[in-house]
């Protein structure tokens, strides 16, 4: 297959469809299961995360001719690290009630392997304005994806959405949900159907070159 | 007349899978009947509810996937009884029924339908009913054996409540449906014997390390044995086909394992029954007994093994 032109929209797409970190590269596990407890938690994960992947990305794109090779990944992290810190200490600023809830998973961003691997993998071989599209693509592919897992998580194991209860006083939420092997269950789901439909739209793409070849 | 190919060996057996299921069936049938005698009407219905939805779910889902529908081998009625069984009867109506809806689609079909599924469907239902919904599941009342009487909360033997051998042999005890009358799964522990639908190595270990282990430990180990759900759990749960080793020596080592962890969560947890967890422990651990206790192969020596 001819490698296609990188386009600043294509490379944004790329991330939030074809390569989404979550449902497509199943990177990032850890923020996901931790963080969806409940869809606004979700938003806010991935709001943080998309922060640190478009500043490590534009940096790391900058200074992408001046690292050694031999210390590459040293010096991602210490980039990342710089905006994981600036986010953590806006996030306790601004939204109190949001930190409060992620805690400990705010300075783990740090370690969350999207990031790694989007400076790995893009960042370190592209120019700015693409790396910079590319963090914002994965961001929101992440952002999309763990906040579908956390409305499914907050509507069984809450009975409500972004705190918005739905069913009357006689729901009883499924516990499970929200609790860790929950967590696993719905990812799984949720992976499940979007690969199903994902694949789906593959296979009629192909058909349809094909027919268009013939 | 078609021809059937097929490789050796060529031995013609009467059993297939509805027949088998048939079998287990008519082996639940005692403690069913017993359950629904102690537990009256509610009883009843909590276990038509999930035996119905099960059939249904094992049905819908073949229809959309458009997959052989395969209700007819008994084996989702067969699912459906057992989450019915491990419900108290106090249970909601919806409680079956998104029991049997995890069992049979979670647990059962999204991983490839029957003999595909990695741990067993009714207990995982279970498993995941317990940890949603820990107030309903555990709503464990005294039986009222249609005296009329209105049914009294109770906490079980092993969270308390005094009871005679007796009464815990024949089920006159607070617990889940299926697991209080121990003389009618022996029943139908003897008729599934008898019938060559299960052996008895994986029923009898289970409850032997149970009773050994919690006499060590210092418990009443016949009480051990007769209270909680060991005895369902040995003889209809543990003894899935498709969930258990399949070598004679894999079987003991698997059964044992359960025995020791319900012991250990009985004794030292939070939890005061554990036949659930050990079961679906040691169904996960089932595939690694099968990989390396295999049977010694016919007309090979024990030295030749060890040599390589």
């Amino acid at each position: 297959m001819a490698k296609k032109e990188k386009t600043v929209s294509s490379v944004f797409f790329n991330g939030i469809l074809n390569e989404n970190p979550t449902l497509r590269l199943v990177l990032g596990i850890c923020p996901t299961l931790a963080s969806t407890t409940s869809a606004s938690n979700a938003v806010g994960m991935g709001l943080a995360a998309t922060f640190v992947l478009v500043g490590s990305n534009v940096v790391i794109s900058l200074l992408r001719n001046i690292i050694p090779d031999k210390i590459r990944i040293p010096a991602f992290v210490v980039i990342i690290c710089t905006f994981v810190t600036l986010v953590e200490m806006l996030v306790k600023a601004f939204v109190p009630a949001l930190y409060a809830s992620l805690g400990m998973f705010i300075p783990l961003i740090v370690v969350n392997c999207i990031i790694l691997a989007r400076a790995e993998a893009f960042a370190s071989k592209n120019g700015v304005l693409l790396s910079a599209a590319d963090g914002l693509g994965m961001g929101a592919g992440f952002t999309l994806a763990i906040t579908v897992i956390g409305i499914v998580r907050e509507l069984l194991g809450n009975g409500s959405v972004f705190g918005l209860s739905l069913f009357g006083e006689g729901f009883e939420p499924m516990l499970l949900s929200i609790m860790a092997p929950g967590g696993f269950l719905v990812f799984g789901l949720v992976l499940g159907v979007a690969n199903y439909f994902m694949n789906k739209a593959e296979k009629k793409k192909t058909e349809e070159k094909g027919v268009i070849r013939a | 007349m078609s021809l059937y190919m097929s490789t050796a060996p060529h031995v013609r057996s009467p059993q297939n899978t509805r027949s088998l299921m048939g079998d287990v069936l008519i082996a639940l049938a005692p403690t069913t009947i017993a359950g629904i005698y102690f537990f009256g009407v509610s009883a009843a219905i909590v276990v038509a509810l999930a035996t119905a939805s099960a059939i249904l779910f094992e049905y819908l889902w073949q229809k959309l996937t458009h997959k052989t529908i395969r209700i007819g081998d008994l084996s989702a009625a067969v699912t459906g009884l057992l989450v019915g069984l491990n419900l108290p009867p106090t249970a909601p109506w919806w409680l079956p029924i998104i029991g049997s809806g995890l069992a049979i689609i979670l647990v059962k079909q999204l991983f490839g339908g029957i003999g595909d599924n990695f741990v067993n469907p009714a207990l995982a239902a279970r498993g995941i009913l317990l940890a949603s919904w820990p107030v309903r599941m555990t709503a464990f009342v005294l039986p009222t054996c249609f005296s009329g009487a209105d049914a009294t909360t109770s906490a079980t033997v092993l969270a308390g409540y005094e009871a005679s051998y007796m009464d815990m042999f024949l089920g006159n005890i607070p617990g889940c449906i299926g697991e209080v009358c121990k003389a009618a799964i022996l029943l139908g522990f003897l008729y599934m014997l008898v019938r060559g639908v299960i052996t008895w190595r994986i029923p009898v270990t289970f409850l032997a390390v149970v009773f050994v282990f919690s006499a060590i430990l210092g418990n009443d180990p016949l009480q051990a044995i007769l209270c909680g759900g060991v005895m369902l759990g040995a003889v209809f749960m543990a003894t899935d086909y498709t969930t258990s080793p399949m070598s004679a020596k894999g079987q003991f080592i698997y059964a044992a394992g359960c025995g020791i962890i319900v012991v250990i969560i009985r004794n030292f947890c939070n939890y005061p029954e554990g036949v659930t967890y050990a079961i679906l422990v040691m169904n996960i651990v089932t595939p690694l007994l099968d990989k390396y206790v295999k049977p010694r192969l016919y007309g090979r020596l024990k030295e030749e093994k060890a040599n390589g």
